[in-house]
């Protein structure tokens, strides 16, 4: 661990950016910088002067920052690719996380591993994090659509509410079906005979 | 389904010249090979890069310089990669903003459609800059290997601009390109098509030149695949190369550019208009805000005049440039690995059969609009006559 390592986060996911300082801050490390937005990023990259990189890679910006590995003028000290070929393994980690890391030349890999791991798993906690909420938001929508076809049903046969559902969950089962599926179904031929 | 399905997913950045590649996969031509192609859009050749190499793809649409970047192991990871077909010859364009557009055409003497004239006036507009203090010119480009790097240093070159020293060359990604030149972030780019038409059609860009005007024939996207997987999968890589050809060969036919631009027009395509994309097939592109057009055939070629098949002397070329340049040491082995990447036997094995004589091409292969004949076997020569490159230096390849 060091904590004194400048480490630069180029995300254009400001709640994911905000994990990973978060997380990295928490096992010590201090200077921590999050860059948003694409306009001069080079520039606002090297002012930082950092020694590790952290880009997610549905970042078209990418193209951008390999540009520091090039002879050039404006480069203070060279910028080499953290993965090298003895470390297949964890570059496969870093891309299915969705994230890939840059380092200063020279930098020792083993004084960065723990960042590259926290970042790793950080990545991964989000991505899982979306799958929840993405499910949840399913999950509400095939609430709603229940609702309405029990709305439907308790006018157009006079029942309970209760029986409503009894009925939607009766005919799933009997064809095999999710009651949300048959609730759509209700919806949508009470649309038509509307 | 066919028993003999085969499951590969393949990398593309959305551009025109992925048009073999999202035809091939798009007409079924790769199904009819008993091929089930996942095509995956990526947003940085960074990405394609690396999922290539590590595997998460087993072929891509690689700029030609990335695929020899990545076999003599320049800048990055070393994976040899090969190149048994090629996507597209040409392609690319250089647009200018509309007050550097005016400030070249107040300094050429001559006509500007001559990309010398065009070069001798940008070093006159750089050196009327510097001595008024101003800031130097800012060029965007792909990549830094790309052939829009090359393109540009080889034209400006040529007319007395040093690259490194005179003007500042930027990386951007191409959908950024054209908000970048709206923004005076830069003064002018090399990119692919579309991007060079949306720039013109926004009134915010001229094309000055097609790249086909600086090179007559400009190697510019390969398929790629690993060096080993090509090993391994000699019948699968047999089978993507004919639909690939099947692919172009249909693209080569004007009469299906419609039919072409509206499968490429697909939000998970390129996702442009299908009439900007039908300009590139068809060779017609709108040059100038108020309309004006120019019409050149080799603007893109796809499949046409052996532009499929691999010709090593184009990378050749492109390890000549690397070295101007100073990406890369000069050797003999890393030339032969250079060429080693395009791999025009692997496609007459897949083909049974050549293309045709190519006739009207280019003597040696290249056909640059300034400087000695190449000759793929001296790149020493091809260096020697440059008065503007970088001392042969240059990141040692690693592991290599």
């Amino acid at each position: 661990m060091d904590a004194s390592l400048n480490i630069v986060i180029v995300d254009e996911s400001p709640i994911r950016a905000a994990i990973l300082e978060d997380g990295l801050r928490e096992a010590g490390y201090l200077n921590v910088v999050r860059i948003a937005g694409t306009a001069n990023l080079l520039a606002r990259v090297y002012a930082v002067d950092p020694d590790v990189i952290l880009i997610d890679l549905e970042n078209p910006s990418r193209d951008v920052l390999e540009q520091m590995f090039q002879v050039s003028r404006v480069v203070k000290r060279p910028v080499a690719m953290f993965v090298d070929q003895a470390d297949t393994a964890s570059i496969q980690a870093s891309v299915d996380a969705g994230v890939s890391a840059y380092i200063v030349d020279g930098l020792k890999k083993e004084r960065i591993k723990s960042i590259l791991d926290l970042c790793i798993s950080r990545f991964n906690a989000f991505s899982r994090l979306q799958n929840e909420l993405e499910q949840t938001k399913s999950a509400l929508e095939e609430r709603k659509v229940i609702d309405r076809a029990k709305g439907i049903l308790m006018k157009a046969k006079n029942l309970t509410e209760e029986s409503a559902y009894a009925l939607l969950r009766k005919t799933a089962m009997n064809e095999n079906r999710k009651i949300a599926e048959v609730a759509q179904s209700v919806i949508t031929a009470a649309e038509l005979f509307r | 389904m066919n028993a003999l399905e085969t499951r590969l997913r393949i990398g593309f950045i959305p551009l025109c010249d992925a048009t073999a590649l999202i035809v091939a996969v798009d007409k079924g031509f790769t199904a009819a090979e008993g091929l089930e192609v996942e095509l995956v859009r990526e947003v940085s050749w960074s990405n394609v890069r690396d999922k290539l190499n590590i595997g998460l793809f087993d072929a891509a649409h690689l700029i030609a310089p990335v695929a020899i970047a990545s076999s003599l192991g320049l800048g990055h990871v070393k994976v040899p990669i090969v190149a048994p077909f090629g996507l597209g010859v040409n392609g690319n364009a250089i647009t200018v903003s509309p007050s550097l557009y005016a400030a070249i055409a107040a300094a050429a003497d001559g006509n500007i459609v001559d990309p010398m004239v065009s070069a001798c006036a940008l070093a006159r507009v750089v050196e009327n800059r510097k001595r008024k203090g101003e800031e130097p010119l800012t060029f965007g480009m792909t990549f830094p290997f790309s052939t829009h790097n090359y393109h540009l240093r080889f034209w400006m070159a040529a007319g007395g601009v040093d690259p490194d020293e005179d003007v500042r060359l930027v990386v951007l990604p191409p959908p950024y390109m054209v908000e970048s030149l709206a923004n005076n972030h830069v003064d002018a780019f090399c990119v692919g098509a579309p991007w060079n038409s949306v720039a013109v059609d926004l009134g915010i860009g001229f094309i000055l030149h097609f790249v086909s005007e600086i090179l007559t024939r400009a190697a510019e996207k390969v398929l790629g695949v690993r060096a080993k997987w090509a090993e391994e999968n000699p019948d699968v890589l047999a089978r993507l190369v004919r639909a690939h050809r099947r692919a172009a060969s249909f693209v080569e036919h004007a009469g299906n550019h419609a039919e072409v631009a509206a499968i490429l027009a697909a939000p998970n395509r390129i996702g442009v208009a299908a009439e900007v994309i039908r300009r590139t097939l068809d060779g017609r592109m709108k040059i100038a805000p108020d309309g004006t057009v120019r019409v050149n055939d080799r603007y893109l070629l796809v499949g046409r005049h052996q532009a499929a098949r691999p010709d090593p002397v184009q990378a050749a070329w492109l390890y000549a440039q690397m070295v101007r340049w100073g990406q890369a040491p000069l050797s003999d082995e890393l030339l032969a690995a250079a060429k080693a990447v395009f791999r025009p036997d692997l496609y007459d094995a897949a083909l049974e059969a050549k293309d045709g004589n190519g006739r009207g091409e280019p003597a040696d292969g290249i056909g640059a609009f300034a400087g000695p004949a190449f000759d793929a076997d001296d790149i020493t020569g091809h260096l020697a006559a440059w008065k503007i490159r970088r001392a042969s230096r240059g990141p040692r390849p690693r592991n290599g």
